[in-house]
C-alpha cells in the first residue's frame, strides 16, 4: 500500500526528470562524442580549440564575470537598504524589480537595442542636449549592460532573502559585544548572507555565460559569445555533433564554477539558501 | 548590595502612539538579581532594551554608575545581553563566538584562549571550543550565549527570557545554573521573564509590571505573600480574587458572610478586593443529609469555626491529582473556589470551607487613572 502510494507520488517527477533532463543530457553527450556516422570521437570537443572559438569563450567568461561582479556590487547595497525598510515599502520595491521579469526577456533586450542604437532614443536625447553621443551598440559593453539589466533581480532576491533570514538579535548581539557598525557588517552580517550571495552569483554567472540572445541583439554579428557559436552550429551549420561537443566543454566550465561556489558555501558552515 | 548601580528616571516610551512605558522609575543595586516580571506587552522587554541601548526612551534618563548613558550606543555600554533564542553567530565556532567581544577589544591571543577556557568551564561545557552552534542542544547554546557575554566582564548581565525556548526540566536545571553563575561572578543580573516560578526561584528582587507600569517591587516572599493589588496576586501563583466589603478593621464581608481578618486602616464599609491563596483554604466534609443543628453538622462546624468565625458551605465540583497535592474546585455562593489540599474530597462532597484570618489579603480597589492598568478585565 505504502509502496504503491510512493510510486504515484514519485512517478510523475521521475518520468519528467528522465524525459526532459536525463535523456536530453545523454543525447548531448552522445552527439558530442560521436561523428556523423555514430563512431566515437573527441573531434567535436577539440573543435573548441580554434582561435575564433577560444576567443568567444574567453570573452564570454570575461563578460559574465564582469556582469556578475557589477550585479553583486549593485544588488548587495540595495538588498541591505530593502532589509532595513518597513515591510510595506519593501514589498513595493521588490515588486518593481520583479515586474520586468513578467515580460519576455527577448522583448526587454530588444528595447535596449532601440535605446542604444546609433540613432536610438538615448542618442537622440543626447543630441538634443548637444552632448557627445554614446556608441556602445554592437560592442561587448552593450552586451555586459544587457546582462546586468537582465540578471540583476536574480542577484538581488537571493541576497535579500538571506539578509531577511538573519535574526535581528544576532546583529544586536554583535553591537552588544562591542562591535561598531562596520565590524558588525563584515564579521556578522556579510558572512551570514554569503549563502544568498553565492546563489546570486550562480544564478547570474551561469545564464550570462551561456546567453546568445543578449549578444545577438546588442552585439550584432560583430561580437560572438560562446553561446552564439554553439547556437550557430545547431541553427545555421546544422552540425549537431560539433554543437553538442562545444556544449560539453561549456558545461565543464559551469560545473567547475559551481564546484568553487559550493566549496565557499560549505566553508561558511551554513545551509545553502534554497530559492 | 547597597550601591545604586543603575537608575531609570521617568522613562517613557511609545511605539506608533502606543505607550509601552509610562514614567517608569526604578533603581537597581550592585550585585542584585533583579527580575522584571509581567505578561507579554507589559514593557519588561522594552525596559531591558533601553538598558542595553537598543531603544532610546522618548523621555527620561538612564543613569549607570553615576553617568548618563541614555544616548550611548550599545557597543559602548558596560553591560552585555543574553538574547532570547541565544542569537549565536551560526557561522563561527563556539570558541570564535565566545572570543567575539574580546577580539573586538583587541585582547591578546593568550588572554582570549584563557578566557574561553574559563568561560566554558563556568558553564560546564569544557571541550566544546571547535563545535558549531547548530550542533548544540538548546540548553547548551544558551550557556554559550551566557559565556559569550560574561567573558567581557560586564558589570551587568541583561537576560531576555533566556530560558523561554527550553523544556521544563532543562529550565529548572538552568535556573540553578544561573543562580550559581551570578554568585560566582558577583555581578548584577537583570532578568526578564513572564514565568512567575522562574522569578520566585532566582530573584533577589522582583519587579512586577503590567501595561507599562510597575505594579510592585519586592523580594519574592513579599510579592507572593503580600501582593499589593489584584493583578500581582493573580499573576504570582493562582489566587481566588473576589469582591468584598471591609466592614471595619479586622472584619471583611464576602458574599454576605463576615470573616475575621488582620487588615486594618481601610475605613468602614469600603469595597475591596480580597485575595485568598488556594493552599490557604481549609475544608471540612459534612455528610450529605446532615441537617443544620444535627450532631454531624455541628461537629464539622465547630472544627471550621476554630479557624475563622466566618465560613462557606459548598460542594466539591472538580478534582485533579497533581502529585504533591489535589487541586479542587469548590462551588460556593456561585463562585468557583480553587483549593489546593493534600487531602482528597470526592466530587460532590458537601464541605464547609474557611481560611485563617492571617491568610486573607485585603487590597484597595483601583481608583485613579494609573491604577486602572491594574484592573483585572483588561488583563485576562
Amino acid at each position: 500500500m505504502k509502496k504503491k502510494m510512493r510510486f504515484w507520488l514519485d512517478g510523475p517527477y521521475l518520468i519528467w526528470t528522465a524525459a526532459f533532463i536525463i535523456i536530453p543530457l545523454l543525447m548531448i553527450v552522445y552527439y558530442g562524442l560521436t561523428d556523423k556516422n555514430g563512431a566515437f570521437t573527441f573531434h567535436n570537443v577539440m573543435e573548441m580549440g580554434t582561435p575564433e572559438r577560444l576567443k568567444a569563450l574567453v570573452l564570454s567568461l570575461l563578460l559574465s564575470l564582469l556582469a556578475t561582479a557589477i550585479c553583486l556590487l549593485m544588488a548587495y547595497p540595495l538588498a541591505l537598504i530593502l532589509n532595513k525598510m518597513k515591510t510595506g515599502a519593501t514589498g513595493f520595491i521588490t515588486t518593481i524589480f520583479i515586474i520586468p521579469m513578467w515580460m519576455n526577456s527577448l522583448l526587454r533586450i530588444l528595447a535596449w537595442q532601440t535605446l542604444l542604437e546609433r540613432n536610438g532614443v538615448i542618442n537622440q536625447f543626447l543630441g538634443m542636449l548637444h552632448l557627445p553621443k554614446l556608441y556602445i551598440i554592437n560592442t561587448p559593453y552593450a552586451i555586459a549592460l544587457g546582462m546586468i539589466y537582465d540578471f540583476l533581480p536574480f542577484m538581488l532576491l537571493p541576497i535579500y532573502n538571506a539578509l531577511q533570514k538573519i535574526d535581528v538579535n544576532v546583529v544586536n548581539a554583535a553591537y552588544d559585544l562591542g562591535a561598531n557598525r562596520f565590524q558588525t557588517f563584515w564579521k556578522v552580517i556579510f558572512p551570514l548572507s554569503l549563502p544568498g550571495v553565492i546563489s546570486g552569483i550562480t544564478m547570474v554567472f551561469v545564464p550570462a555565460l551561456t546567453t546568445f540572445v543578449i549578444s545577438d541583439f546588442l552585439g550584432g554579428s560583430k561580437v560572438l559569445l560562446i553561446g552564439n557559436v554553439i547556437e550557430q552550429q545547431f541553427t545555421q551549420v546544422g552540425n549537431w555533433n560539433v554543437g553538442s561537443g562545444l556544449s560539453l566543454v561549456l558545461m565543464i566550465f559551469i560545473l567547475i564554477s559551481m564546484a568553487i561556489m559550493q566549496h565557499y558555501d560549505k566553508d561558511m558552515g551554513e545551509e545553502t539558501t534554497s530559492l | 548590595m547597597s550601591n545604586k548601580l543603575i537608575d531609570l528616571q521617568h522613562i517613557t516610551k511609545a511605539f506608533d502612539g502606543n505607550v509601552v512605558l509610562d514614567d517608569l522609575n526604578l533603581y537597581i543595586r550592585e550585585n542584585e538579581f533583579l527580575t522584571l516580571l509581567g505578561p507579554s506587552g507589559c514593557g519588561k522587554t522594552t525596559t531591558l532594551r533601553i538598558l542595553g541601548g537598543f531603544e532610546t526612551p522618548d523621555k527620561g534618563r538612564v543613569i549607570f554608575d553615576g553617568a548618563d548613558i541614555t544616548d550611548l550606543a550599545p557597543n559602548k555600554r558596560q553591560l552585555n545581553t543574553v538574547f532570547q533564542k541565544y542569537a549565536l553567530f551560526a557561522h563561527m565556532s563556539i570558541a570564535e563566538n565566545i572570543a567575539f567581544g574580546l577580539k573586538i577589544r583587541k585582547k591578546s591571543p593568550e588572554y582570549i584562549r584563557d578566557k574561553i577556557r574559563y568561560a566554558l568551564k563556568l558553564v560546564n561545557l569544557e571541550g566544546f571550543e571547535d563545535r558549531m552552534p547548530d550542533s548544540l542542544s538548546g540548553g547548551q547554546q544558551q550557556r554559550i550565549a551566557i559565556a559569550r557575554a560574561i567573558v567581557n566582564e560586564p558589570k551587568v548581565l541583561l537576560l531576555d527570557e533566556p530560558l523561554g525556548a527550553l523544556d521544563l526540566k532543562l529550565r529548572q536545571d538552568m535556573q540553578y545554573e544561573l543562580i550559581r553563575l551570578k554568585n560566582e561572578l558577583g555581578i548584577t543580573f537583570i532578568y526578564v521573564t513572564h514565568d512567575q516560578e522562574e522569578a520566585l526561584t532566582m530573584s533577589d528582587t522582583i519587579v512586577v509590571m503590567n501595561q507599562g507600569y510597575i505594579q510592585q517591587i519586592g523580594t519574592p516572599e513579599d510579592i507572593y505573600n503580600e501582593p499589593q493589588n489584584a493583578f500581582v496576586a493573580d499573576f504570582i501563583g493562582d489566587s481566588n480574587i473576589v469582591n468584598g466589603t471591609m466592614i471595619q478593621d479586622r472584619l471583611v464581608e464576602i458574599f454576605g458572610v463576615r470573616y475575621a481578618c488582620v487588615d486594618t486602616g481601610f475605613g468602614t464599609n469600603k469595597p475591596v478586593d480580597v485575595v485568598i491563596r488556594p493552599e490557604d483554604l481549609e475544608l471540612v466534609a459534612v455528610p450529605e443529609d446532615a441537617q443544620k443543628g444535627s450532631p454531624e453538622y455541628e461537629s464539622a462546624r465547630s472544627r471550621i469555626v476554630q479557624i475563622n468565625p466566618g465560613y462557606f458551605e459548598g460542594t466539591v465540583s472538580h478534582i485533579i491529582f497533581k502529585g504533591m497535592h489535589y487541586e479542587m474546585e469548590v462551588q460556593a455562593h456561585g463562585f468557583e473556589w480553587l483549593v489546593l489540599s493534600t487531602r482528597m474530597f470526592q466530587v460532590g462532597t458537601r464541605v464547609l470551607m474557611s481560611v485563617d484570618p492571617f491568610n486573607i489579603q485585603i487590597m484597595h480597589k483601583p481608583e485613579s487613572e494609573d491604577e486602572k492598568a491594574v484592573s483585572m478585565d483588561e488583563n485576562l
